[in-house]
């Protein structure tokens, strides 16, 4: 069973969002890691970038693919997490810790709530 | 509808991430391709070949035919050896590389390549019609009889004669599996019934491929894992045979090959057997090693840290803003954590340590060419 913390909030795309004082930090679930298995490489958007939910932001690459990662919310980067891209392995071993990947300043309020539990997520991903 | 090998509920249960390859349900991996690579690489993987093509060829014409129809020379091969050899059109296009087998005098075992068995078959038949053959001489389709499966890296050779025990009974006579030199072949018993072991693979690793009925896959399969258990044994998906294969530059039907590229073109000359006589598509083989050829497979690393090549990226010229050709095999190479791949360029730009630069994303990232193998086992 992989791991879906009840604190963070979830898009249907498998990236989760944590709230604090208003700066969303960004990565992807831990089901989404086991998913795309051993990471390889991964392109994280520039600080700076205003970014649409929903939008791809982010690469990742596994030995055998290429996988596209979604804003789930809209807003400006603020901060990137260089360690992954030196370390992808941190997204596989620690997804919701080490292996964040960006940090922005949401410019749409309503979107947050209309983002996933970790009830609905944790279905959605057991369907 | 995809078709799935006997052992397809043995992967289930195992927990592999199952993919569509060739019209097959096969295991990519079971824990990932890193670990399985990383596996083979240091102990012993265990991979499901049932997927491949089984094909005989028997009688007094058996070994005429097969040397009008593949490159190599299959008069060279003694009983009980196996020799890597190309099927081409009259273009010297390949329509498969296989592996040949001389199992007695006159019977011959073809495994070829699944997404090809169609083909092959096609073809074969064509051929084989109209070749001047005898009566006694027969062509088989055995792909659905037959399974198969690869065991893997250097720790095989610690378990494998535990697996089958008894002298073999036809091929190359042995006592034991372990006494099979490279590309040698014996036939012994598995469960009681007729199997064939190769001394041979795909992943520039020591070890072995057994052919054996479809019915005593599973049997097989369970034995292999139990008795391996102590020497590091993992099952190993396709990912981790792809990304072994890509390392020593073995060719991939589909990616290095073609029925629009030639063994030349695709650096595999030394598998065919210019001094026999004709053979299908010998003219054009000929015409490309006596007046060279336009394009040429050459393998790459790249030089900075970048994204993995994947197939079909462009491949630039270092020197000016012109696309030469495109990646047919490309990932990250496990073993030396590079990104790494084989494409083909214009042969006056195929030399190693001439600069490349591949087209990722709209990016060009610079790449080197290297001699094959990519990945040597250190020694």
């Amino acid at each position: 069973m992989t791991k879906v913390p009840p604190e963070l909030k979830y898009a249907k795309s498998h990236e989760w969002v944590r709230m604090t004082d208003n700066v969303a930090t960004v990565g992807i679930t831990d089901h989404a890691q086991h998913e795309l298995t051993d990471l390889v490489f991964v392109e994280l958007p520039a600080v700076g970038r205003a970014l649409k939910s929903g939008e791809a932001c982010a690469v990742v690459e596994s030995v055998k693919t290429a996988s596209d990662i979604y804003s789930p919310l809209s807003g400006t980067i603020t901060e990137v997490n260089q360690a992954i891209v030196d370390n992808p392995a941190l997204i596989n071993s620690d997804p919701y810790g080490a292996g964040w990947f960006y940090k922005l300043t949401p410019s749409q309020a309503g979107e947050l709530s209309q983002l996933l539990t970790a009830a609905d997520y944790g279905k959605q991903i057991n369907q | 509808m995809l078709k799935r090998t006997p052992l397809f509920e043995v992967h289930r249960k195992l927990g592999a991430r199952l993919v569509e390859f060739a019209g097959w349900e096969m295991p990519v991996h079971y824990t990932s391709i890193m670990d399985e690579h990383e596996t083979v690489r240091t102990a012993a993987g265990l991979f499901d070949i049932c997927h491949m093509g089984d094909m005989r060829v028997s009688g007094p014409s058996a070994l005429a035919f097969l040397n009008h129809v593949l490159t190599n020379d299959a008069s060279r091969l003694e009983v009980g050896q196996g020799q890597y050899t190309l099927l081409c059109n009259a273009r010297g296009g390949v329509i498969d590389d296989l592996y040949l087998y001389r199992l007695a005098k006159e019977d011959f075992l073809l495994i070829v390549n699944a997404s090809r068995i169609e083909a092959d078959w096609d073809w074969l038949q064509q051929q084989f019609q109209r070749f001047a053959s005898d009566k006694q001489t027969k062509l088989s389709n055995e792909s659905d009889r037959f399974g198969a499966l690869a065991i893997q890296g250097p720790r095989v050779i610690e378990f494998i004669d535990q697996c089958i025990s008894n002298p073999s009974t036809g091929g190359t006579k042995v006592e034991k599996p372990s006494q099979l030199k490279k590309n040698q072949i014996a036939e012994v018993q598995v469960n009681r019934e007729s199997a064939w072991i190769a001394r041979t693979g795909y992943t520039g690793e020591d070890g072995f491929e057994i052919v054996a009925p479809a019915q005593s896959m599973e049997s097989l399969w369970n034995r292999l894992v139990e008795l391996g258990q102590g020497h590091g044994l993992k099952p190993a998906g396709l990912g981790a045979r792809d990304t072994l294969r890509t390392e020593v530059c073995y060719p991939l039907y589909g990616h290095e090959l073609d029925e629009n590229t030639t063994p030349v073109e695709a650096g595999l000359s030394f598998f065919v057997g210019w001094d026999k006589n004709d053979f299908v598509g010998r003219s054009k083989l000929l015409d490309q090693k006596t007046n060279g050829v336009t394009k040429k497979c050459v393998a790459f690393k790249m030089t900075d840290k970048s994204a993995p090549p994947r197939p079909h990226y462009p491949i630039w010229r270092s020197d000016a803003n012109e696309k030469i050709g495109e990646v047919v095999s490309g990932t990250q190479s496990p073993s030396l954590g590079m990104g790494m791949g084989m494409g083909y360029v214009p042969a006056e730009l195929a030399k190693a340590g001439a600069s490349l630069r591949i087209e990722i994303r709209g990016k060009l990232a610079p790449a080197v060419i290297v001699p094959k193998p990519i990945y040597k086992k250190p020694v």
